[in-house]
């Protein structure tokens, strides 16, 4: 068994934030990462950060625009702690050396960005996020911190309370890739889960193979809330045979989407008469969708984005990572014909609840970054707002768990305070199926000796975790977990897609309820304990379908169209009703609704709603 | 072992694929890439059943010949080839291949990937003869059969997958880490740089860690210590980077310059030539060269 004080779980922006944060604080910190931290899909972040940082600017407006991105569906206190101290952040990753691009005065630069009221976006190239990973990784390694690589953590050690809120976690077990080898890893003060997104839901995304929400089916499992899952955003800009990003910085620069009869549709079809293109993601998307679908996409399916008009040099100086990736993987020259785009799953405002200090229900479990829900997005997340949450949130996650001393958070986490219950109108049984409370079913620990001592739930949550690979690996006749992946992947981006049906969506848990039947008979066919990638992948597609069907069952019970999240049935925004969180708990193997009050009410005002219009 | 796909599973998933109804939400346009491809799946499907073991790929699929071997399965204990016939669809990189291979042939076929997009530099492998990216590399730009093997120099793991420990342990023994000589006191006062400087360090900055370089120099194969381009890249970065000051730049000149540092390079461009980011890997190398001697000569 492995023991350190905190024990951080992934290894992009927020989990290395975290790691220096906790090691500051005077903690001995541990990085446990299914990838080399470089290998992380923050990487893959091309727009850049949000940060107040430049007179004209505050970080109330920066406030306000969240806020209404959010469709007044974040929490105020989250998104201030965000806005006040993502300046203090990006400048300290100035200070650590991170290649900003920059101003003739050689001051970081900034560029405008969908649904900000000022040129926020602090970006380097369309590459932000590659150089923010390796920037804090550089950090990492100059400290000397620990970090377990190829080391995939398959369960949480978390005490067996009947109320998730009397639980504590007091560890991770993790597998090591190269040698099979499992082990125990105990955290006397806190783990840390900095898993990234659940992307890998849909077959048409931006995100990484890796990409597989571990992080949240294993909080979701131990009894941590699952937060506002049904919003996903679909970013306007992917390109349509692969799902790769074009970065919104296209957009920022002065890109201009048309469609198949050359109009400017986000203006000359009314989106967005005062942004157009610049609109919110969910806007952009929508209008682009909305256009193929009356017969005015490209060979019926994409719509074009043009930004041959500004010219090779600002391209090239900008925007060059994009000419790359349009040429490798679509094949088109983007400085001498438009570019091809269509909406792709990329990103999700829900996950994990967390308050603004990134810590869970559950004692001694954090979470930040896009496996979290703090909620600083609410419904609709503004482009270059994910990353400044890795660095805010990831460093206070990291502090609040090394135990510095912090003000007390203002949301409430857990089945505290205001709150109220609902039943799913679910056409099949939900979740786990059998037995419910079934210790094994729920991948949780059959504790002998004293059940709340930390030694006796690590060994054996250990012991849970190895009988269920011997059964995997042991099974003598079974489906290969790519046919079980794919079938809910499929049905996932046909019915839980931009526009969302309500049969549609009962159909999703229809598919959803039969891949985890037949998850059931699923077998790894490769025997070996070196590298078993097949192995590995069979458990990421069980996280998969927990958080399939988590996102299906959010989109089904909100009955309302707010941010990213439509529904034919209602096609407004209804703040009477709706101005509370969707959450999900597992309880067992039977997943519970309920629903929490959004928190307007900032420092200084109270966010009112208003109309949202761009 | 067969790595042929059993005839008959991959007919009966075919026709199951081929009968699933269309649906509104499904466009055209994708609907007629999605058709295509099954028709090309079908038709592959019934040709690859006639074709013999050593039949040439037609047009519609590609011959891949991936390198197999795995320390603890029996079978896979010798190293060998194994030949897959991979459905072409348009667009088909060389990491589309391999998992189409790895999810309908053989799930145990290993490799490293994650974000596709040739950012998180995972799947550099060996491909006809050449260090590439497995996610960058067009099949269609490929003479057949196509032969995937794992980078060279570097320990096999298991089938594509190399030990990368001691790339790594390269890469941070240059101090690969941001040290200005001072930092601004005030938490929001940026350091400037100017965007020449900056222009100088971008290139150097893109590195992705994909260890294709480092693979391909032969003195790094030849010389176990040998810093590799990689890391003197990650140096370079540094040591012309103008906010950290001269006296860091001293001292890492010193680093670079050491016995097993740049003066070991022989300038045989072969880093250049296969890094996946289009950085100079050799005149940055050439350039800490020249730097060193004009250090060397302040203090003689």
């Amino acid at each position: 068994m492995y023991e350190h004080d905190v024990i951080v779980v992934g290894a992009g922006g927020a989990g290395l934030r975290a790691a220096i944060a906790a090691q500051e604080a005077g903690a001995d910190v541990a990085i446990v990462s299914k990838l080399h931290p470089v290998r992380s899909h923050t990487g893959a972040a091309e727009g850049g950060i949000n940060a107040a940082l430049r007179e004209g600017d505050s970080w109330e407006d920066h406030a306000y625009d969240t806020m209404k991105g959010s469709d007044y569906l974040g929490d105020a206190p989250a998104i201030e702690t965000l806005c006040q101290r993502s300046p203090y952040e990006v400048i300290q990753l100035e200070h650590w050396g991170m290649a900003f691009s920059r101003e003739e005065d050689g001051r970081v630069s900034q560029r405008p960005f969908g649904g900000l009221s000022f040129p926020r976006t602090t970006y380097a190239g369309a590459e932000t996020g590659h150089h923010l990973l390796h920037t804090l990784y550089e950090q990492v390694v100059k400290r000397g911190i620990e970090v377990y690589d190829e080391w995939h953590v398959l369960n949480l050690a978390v005490t067996e309370e009947e109320r998730p809120e009397d639980r504590t976690c007091h560890g991770v077990v993790a597998y090591d890739v190269a040698t099979g080898e499992l082990s125990g890893f105990k955290a006397r003060d806190g783990v840390i889960l900095a898993t990234g997104g659940p992307g890998q839901a849909f077959d048409h995304t931006t995100n990484a193979v890796s990409c597989t929400g571990d992080g949240q089916a294993m909080a979701y499992r131990a009894g941590v809330p699952l937060e506002d899952m049904e919003f996903i955003q679909f970013h306007p800009t992917s390109l349509p045979s692969t799902g790769v990003l074009i970065s919104e910085g296209v957009r920022g620069e002065g890109g201009i989407l048309y469609n198949a009869k050359g109009e400017r549709f986000m203006f000359e079809h009314g989106y967005a008469s005062n942004d157009g293109e610049l609109a919110s993601r969910d806007v952009v998307s929508r209008a682009e969708l909305t256009e193929v679908n009356e017969g005015r996409g490209i060979e019926d399916e994409y719509v074009h984005l043009d930004m041959r008009h500004l010219g090779e040099e600002r391209i090239i100086d900008r925007l060059e990572n994009i000419v790359h990736l349009a040429e490798d993987f679509e094949g088109v020259d983007a400085t001498k014909e438009p570019m091809p785009v269509k909406p792709g799953q990329h990103y999700a405002m829900g996950g994990i609840e967390t308050d603004e200090n990134g810590e869970t229900c559950v004692s001694g479990l954090y979470a930040a970054g896009e496996c979290a829900c703090a909620s600083v997005h609410g419904a609709n997340r503004l482009g270059g707002n994910a990353l400044p949450e890795l660095i805010v949130i990831g460093k206070r996650a990291g502090y609040h768990a090394a135990g510095k001393e912090m003000e007390p958070a203002k949301i409430e986490t857990g089945q505290r305070g205001e709150y109220e219950t609902a039943t799913i109108d679910s056409p099949v049984e939900l979740g786990e199926g059998g037995s419910p409370g079934d210790a094994v079913a729920d991948g949780g620990a059959v504790a002998a000796g004293d059940p709340a001592d930390p030694d006796t739930v690590l060994n054996a949550t250990v012991r849970a975790e190895q009988d269920r690979i011997d059964e995997l690996l042991n099974k003598e006749d079974g489906v290969h977990h790519s046919e079980v992946r794919s079938k809910v992947q499929q049905s996932m981006t046909r019915n839980v897609n931009v526009f969302r049906e309500e049969d549609r969506l009962k159909q999703a848990l229809r598919d959803i309820r039969d891949a985890r039947d037949e998850y059931q008979n699923v077998k790894v066919m490769d025997p070996s304990r070196t590298f078993n990638t097949d192995l590995l992948q069979t458990i990421e597609t069980q996280n998969l379908l927990d958080l399939a069907e988590a996102i299906t069952v959010g989109a089904l019970a909100r009955r309302e169209f707010r941010g990213a999240h439509w529904r034919a049935e209602a096609q407004e925004r209804n703040d009477d009703e709706w101005l509370k969180h969707t959450m999900l708990s597992w309880n067992r193997g039977s997943p519970e609704l309920w629903f929490r009050p959004v928190i307007l009410e900032g420092e200084n005002k109270t966010y009112e709603p208003k109309i949202r219009s761009y | 072992m067969s790595t042929q796909p059993p005839q008959q599973e991959t007919d009966e998933s075919t026709a199951e694929t081929s009968a699933e109804p269309e649906t509104e939400s499904t466009s055209p346009g994708q609907q007629k890439r999605a058709a295509q491809k099954r028709e090309r799946a079908n038709a592959s499907a019934q040709r690859q059943a006639e074709a013999d073991a050593k039949a040439k790929a037609d047009e519609e699929t590609r011959e891949i010949k991936v390198f197999r071997y795995d320390p603890e399965v029996e079978e896979k204990q010798e190293p060998r080839f194994d030949t897959f016939h991979v459905p072409f669809t348009k667009g088909m990189t060389v990491l589309d291949a391999v998992m189409y291979a790895r999810d309908h042939y053989d799930p145990s076929l290993t490799f490293r990937h994650s974000c596709r997009q040739a950012i998180c530099g995972s799947d550099a492998f060996f491909v006809n003869g050449r260090q590439r990216l497995g996610c960058k590399t067009q099949v269609s730009e490929l003479d057949e059969p196509i032969r995937i093997e794992p980078l060279p120099h570097q320990d096999v793991v298991k089938d594509l997958v190399v030990d990368m420990d001691h790339f790594y342990e390269e890469m941070e023994s240059v101090d690969p880490y941001f040290d200005p000589d001072e930092t601004p006191g005030n938490d929001l006062e940026e350091q400037r740089q100017s965007r020449a400087n900056r222009e100088k360090v971008k290139m150097s900055t893109r590195c992705i860690w994909c260890a294709a370089c480092f693979s391909s120099c032969n003195i790094a194969a030849g010389d176990n210590q040998y810093l590799g381009p990689a890391a003197l890249n990650k140096a370079y970065r540094f040591a012309m980077d103008e906010r950290e000051g001269e006296s860091r730049k001293q001292e890492r000149l010193e680093t670079i310059e050491q016995e097993h540092g740049v003066w070991r390079c022989q300038t045989q461009f072969s880093c250049t030539n296969v890094c996946p980011k289009d950085i100079p890997l050799t005149e940055h190398i050439q350039e800490l060269k020249r730097e060193a001697v004009k250090k060397n000569l302040k203090f003689w």
